[in-house]
């Protein structure tokens, strides 16, 4: 398809993939809720629900090998996320924190199953709409928790600084909690998954082209698909180290706004 | 956001998000979570609870049976303890009654055999006084009888005499 796309403007040289790749076309005609990512979306929730469903049907206390797949990706986002870093009363937080985990981690790894090969965090909006969930839970726990006069003075004003550093503070304190956090939170899977399929599609549509290529390029053709095949190993890496980062700093700012003091 | 002609479009912006995507992101996300939080954390939750309760059940039962063990030994030791002082004193008790049965055994002969002797001595005694008694009788009356004799038969010859003291003797032979 993306060749297909392409031909016209290309005329023979090779083009670097750019951020075009990443807008694919609707599948099903002009229906803009037909696109590859938004397909991928719906069968992430089908598969982490079949999944997590089918496995915890039982609940046994000693647990099949599919329930304990199951616990143990649950287990690992309730103690080691949770309640390690929310602590007393983690336990409301963890249906939220199970299912950002998941829903990240899947979409992510979209990214190197082989036919489905996109990253749907790749696409901005999704680790927008995630980062927001984030912001609206931990700014609505901090507000439930303190109250809304006492949570944003102590955002504002933290306590025990001298008052001549609130001219310092004060902005930085406001940019951080309603401005920052959010958006590192949403752009750095973005960026991550982003950059990770950008470079796959470098090594891999690159050897495609070099293996089109005269007989000395077609010998350097088996180099970049090699690299290509080390950078998936990487990109895995990546893709679950960013699912459990997300997670871990939705966590902390939980952790942050239900703490008395910050 | 409509979809053109792509390749005329390169400059794209990644960061700007696609109105249909924020819809289905936040629609997709709301719906795990209210599936997982429905159906898979209660059923995992309880997974772990029973769990818990098992194992703490488990190890209560063990503690308990443990108890009961180190109980029926104290108890055992005890027994064990409380029987062998009861052979001890009986085995004391034995031997002391044994000696007493002996010397008491011991005493009796003795005093048997003391009244033996001394029932002996008594008889051997009187039998002794009984014939020194009635040799004391018959010396008396042979003497009497001899000095009547010699009365009686005038002692005047040495013949006679000697006749007389025969005769007594013969005669005393043939009492005899």
């Amino acid at each position: 398809m993306r060749d297909l796309l392409r031909s016209g403007a290309e005329g023979g040289g090779f083009v670097p993939p750019s951020s075009g790749d990443f807008e694919l076309p609707p599948i099903f005609g002009d229906n803009i809720y037909t696109t590859k990512p938004i397909a991928l979306v719906f069968l992430s929730v089908i598969l982490i629900s079949a999944f997590f469903i089918i496995s915890s049907r039982k609940a046994a206390v000693l647990p099949s090998k599919l329930q304990f797949a199951g616990e143990s990706v649950y287990t690992f986002v309730r103690n080691d996320l949770a309640k390690d870093v929310i602590g007393h009363d983690f336990l409301r937080f963890v249906p939220y924190l199970f299912t950002l985990f998941t829903f990240i981690l899947v979409n992510n790894l979209f990214g190197i199953i082989p036919l489905l090969q996109f990253p749907t965090m790749s696409r901005v909006s999704f680790p927008y709409i995630l980062a927001l969930t984030v912001y609206l839970v931990f700014h609505y726990v901090g507000i439930r928790k303190q109250g809304a006069i006492k949570y944003f003075k102590e955002i504002m004003f933290m306590p025990g600084v001298p008052k001549a550093a609130y001219i310092l503070i004060t902005p930085l304190e406001i940019l951080t909690f309603f401005l920052v956090r959010p958006l590192t939170l949403s752009l750095r899977l973005f960026a991550n998954m982003f950059a990770g399929h950008l470079l796959l599609l470098v090594f891999i549509l690159g050897g495609e082209h070099l293996l089109q290529g005269v007989i000395g390029l077609k010998l350097i053709s088996p180099f970049a698909f090699g690299i290509g095949i080390v950078l998936t190993f990487f990109e895995f890496m990546v893709q679950c180290l960013q699912a459990y980062i997300f997670t871990l700093l939705a966590a902390l700012y939980i952790a942050g706004a239900l703490a008395d003091e910050h | 956001m409509q979809f053109v002609n792509l390749a005329a479009e390169e400059k794209i912006n990644p960061l700007i998000p696609h109105t249909a995507e924020l819809i289905v992101g936040a629609v997709a996300f709301t719906l795990l979570f209210l599936t997982l939080r429905k159906f898979v954390v209660p059923m995992f939750e309880k997974a772990y609870t029973d769990r818990t309760n098992a194992i703490q059940g488990g190890m209560e039962r063990a503690e308990k049976a443990q108890l009961e063990a180190q109980r029926a030994l104290t108890q055992y030791n005890d027994q064990l303890s409380k029987a062998r002082e009861e052979a001890q004193t009986l085995r004391e008790e034995a031997r002391v009654q044994g000696a007493a049965i002996i010397e008491d055994l011991r005493t009796k002969a003795q005093e048997e055999a003391a009244r033996i002797t001394a029932t002996a001595h008594a008889s051997i005694e009187a039998e002794r006084q009984q014939a020194i008694a009635s040799l004391r009788n018959e010396v008396g009356t042979l003497a009497v009888e001899l000095a009547s004799k010699i009365v009686g038969e005038a002692l005047d010859d040495q013949a006679r005499q000697s006749r007389v003291v025969d005769r007594f003797l013969e005669d005393l032979e043939k009492s005899k």
